[in-house]
């Protein structure tokens, strides 16, 4: 497990969301933290290396710009890691976990319409030889607001 | 609806989008380097961005990271099988506690997956996050549904959603 400074722990805590959307947001946040630019590009830089920051940027809401769903399918064990790979080569798709279950595997689509995201699911299908079970989100209710450490 | 609350995308929103799906650059000016890359201005993309996230295109901008790196390993999703009538009041029970890291209702899958109310918990212990199970399940009033849990086990894939598959312009290397 990966362990973290003060510096690093401030960054995290304080920037998950209302990063500033201005000409020279490191420097902005340099600011508040009393250390220089460089430093804050420095530490944003070894958290990306470490796998810590998976990236700086936008959580964009689901259904806005691209049509989206969580999927399950039902894998013989000793067929996962191959369907999985099938679905990671999707690029339209974003999370892909193994989960304990008789549905063992549960990955994210986004893409640009409803119709293209069918495509996608039938060509896993096709691929596969396995039935993928779309499960669209109808309501949020608690939401992805990053987290505090 | 005022316009620029319309939670609408245009092309070249989207376009924005893509070029920091892998993530804004880290350098002193990098909205002037994803400007560059779209042939924008500097302030077009910070006006675009600004514009998206006041309308709630975008749930937030900031530092999106990893938990499994910092030993965030035990993850649960609860699934519930609720009522329509009940499901609100469910929901809001459970996101008053504060383990609770989403909670979303979900269409059901008949016959072979009714469950409708998704909750996640993140921990960095299973035991724990076992105990915030049955915590939850006796607090919410949730014991009389039928539901399951289904912790993580491998991960194959996480990223942020893609874009520029979309729109076919150049991704900024961050």
């Amino acid at each position: 497990m990966q362990t973290l400074n003060e510096m690093e722990k401030k960054l995290i805590n304080g920037w998950q969301k209302g990063f500033p959307l201005t000409k020279r947001p490191y420097a902005k946040m340099a600011a508040d933290l009393q250390i220089s630019e460089a430093q804050v590009i420095e530490l944003l830089a070894s958290l990306k290396e470490r796998g810590i920051l998976s990236r700086v940027g936008a959580v964009v809401r689901p259904n806005t710009v691209a049509a989206s769903s969580l999927v399950a399918m039902n894998i013989e064990p000793d067929e996962l890691d191959y369907v999985a790979g099938i679905v990671c080569a999707e690029p339209q798709v974003n999370h892909n976990y193994e989960r304990e279950g008789e549905l063992n595997l549960w990955f994210v689509v986004a893409a640009p319409s409803l119709e293209e995201l069918h495509v996608i699911l039938a060509r896993i299908e096709k691929r596969s030889g396995y039935k993928t079970i779309k499960l669209p989100l109808t309501k949020a209710y608690h939401i992805d607001l990053g987290f505090q450490i | 609806m005022n316009k620029l609350l319309a939670r609408y995308a245009g092309p070249r929103d989207v376009e924005v989008l893509a070029a920091i799906e892998e993530g804004l650059p880290l350098c002193e000016r990098p909205f002037a380097r994803v400007a560059q890359a779209l042939g924008m201005s500097e302030d077009e993309v910070i006006s675009r961005l600004a514009r998206m996230k006041a309308c709630g295109i975008m749930r937030r901008f900031g530092l999106v990271l990893q938990h499994r790196p910092l030993g965030y390993c035990a993850n649960a999703m609860l699934v519930f099988d609720i009522p329509q009538d009940r499901v609100d009041r469910a929901a809001r029970a459970i996101v008053a506690h504060e383990f609770v890291t989403l909670c979303y209702c979900r269409e059901p899958h008949l016959p072979d997956w009714p469950y409708n109310l998704y909750c996640m918990i993140h921990g960095r212990d299973r035991q724990i996050v076992e105990g915030q199970i049955i915590e939850l399940k006796e607090r919410a009033q949730l014991l009389g549904f039928a539901s399951k849990t289904l912790f993580s086990l491998r991960r194959f894939k996480q990223t942020g959603a893609r874009f520029s598959s979309a729109t076919r312009v150049a991704m900024v290397k961050p």
